[in-house]
């Protein structure tokens, strides 16, 4: 049962051959291609979470430390004391290639040679509270930008796992089997021409060669 | 060289420009989908974003999703976790494997 209409020729049968062993290589190798990066997904989705895990807590007590740092002192005296700050961070984006889908890869860098020069104020009119709670915001930085390389690999893996099993199902399911639905219905029908053209063949054979010696005739004769 | 964004309500965002991050303070949603495209066409690599605010702008979100620059990436406000990280993770999972294995059961 061929859904699509195949002509039934030799041609026809040596390109749906040709497909079927190419599908069947693609399958095989987009397989793999499956395996491995799940196997990949899964040890860095394990990794995404636990930062995660990591990071919300970090900043929800870095964000403790900042309400009890403002409960301290005027509103005034917070906003100009985070008005200009000290400390830039810069990022140098790098691409990994991993089973051809590319991840970032994220490497910082701090405008001053001292990454823990963060405090942008004088400490004479903000309350100590405040450098708590932008040295806890300080700590948990360089896992954020972790959390970022991580969650934005697992997106971009599972996007491509997703596409990578679909091409996967569509060889499986339909083109292989559709191919080799063809293959079978143009074997099967040119077999059958070739033994219409047999039958045909004897036929005239017997047809000519009674026309020549005309047995029936004789055969009445005899009897 | 890229710099690193931060988006939400200014109350929660404040800390991170101590540390050398931009903030971009965010109040009214319009407002944060303008603000959000300019950034992410902008030389920003990583842009940490609030749940609170990210749940008003998933539309937006959604379009960078596929790209390898920027990373959006969820944060927690002041007000408290909403859990709307643990679930993107969640949703990852689910869509490269076809349902939650790893962490369906927290």
């Amino acid at each position: 049962m061929a859904a699509t209409q195949v002509n039934p020729t030799r041609m026809e049968l040596t390109r749906q051959k040709k497909k079927l062993a190419t599908a069947r290589k693609g399958h095989k190798l987009l397989k793999d291609k499956r395996d491995e990066l799940m196997r990949q997904f899964l040890d860095l989705v394990r990794e995404n979470m636990a930062l995660r895990q990591k990071v919300e807590a970090g900043i929800q007590a870095a964000n403790k430390n900042f309400v009890v740092a403002k409960a301290g002192m005027s509103e005034e005296t917070l906003h100009t004391a985070l008005m200009a700050p000290k400390q830039e961070v810069y990022l140098e984006t790098d691409k990994k290639n991993v089973m051809s889908v590319d991840i970032p890869v994220f490497e910082y860098k701090t405008r001053t040679a001292d990454e823990n020069d963060i405090y942008s104020y004088g400490f004479a009119f903000t309350s100590s509270d405040l450098d708590d709670a932008v040295k806890s915001l300080a700590d948990i930085l360089p896992e954020m930008l972790r959390l970022a390389e991580a969650e934005k690999a697992c997106q971009l893996m599972a996007a491509e796992i997703e596409k990578t099993r679909r091409r996967v199902n569509a060889l499986e399911h339909v083109i292989i089997p559709q191919a080799q639905a063809n293959i079978k219905y143009i074997t099967m029908k040119l077999d059958e021409n070739e033994r219409s053209t047999q039958i045909r063949l004897m036929k005239v054979k017997d047809m000519m060669l009674e026309e020549a010696h005309h047995y029936k005739e004789k055969q009445a004769a005899k009897a | 060289m890229y710099k690193i964004a931060v988006m939400g309500a200014y109350d929660s965002i404040y800390g991170f420009a101590a540390l050398g991050l931009d903030t971009f303070p965010v109040s009214d949603i319009q407002e944060g989908e303008k603000l959000l495209r300019r950034i992410a066409e902008g030389d920003y690599a990583v842009i940490y974003i609030t749940e609170a605010l990210a749940a008003d702008l998933k539309h937006e979100i959604s379009r960078y999703q596929e790209q390898v620059v920027p990373a959006i990436i969820q944060i927690p406000g002041v007000s408290g976790n909403t859990g709307a990280g643990i679930t993107g993770v969640k949703k990852s999972v689910e869509q490269a494997v076809g349902s939650d294995i790893l962490f369906g059961d927290n």
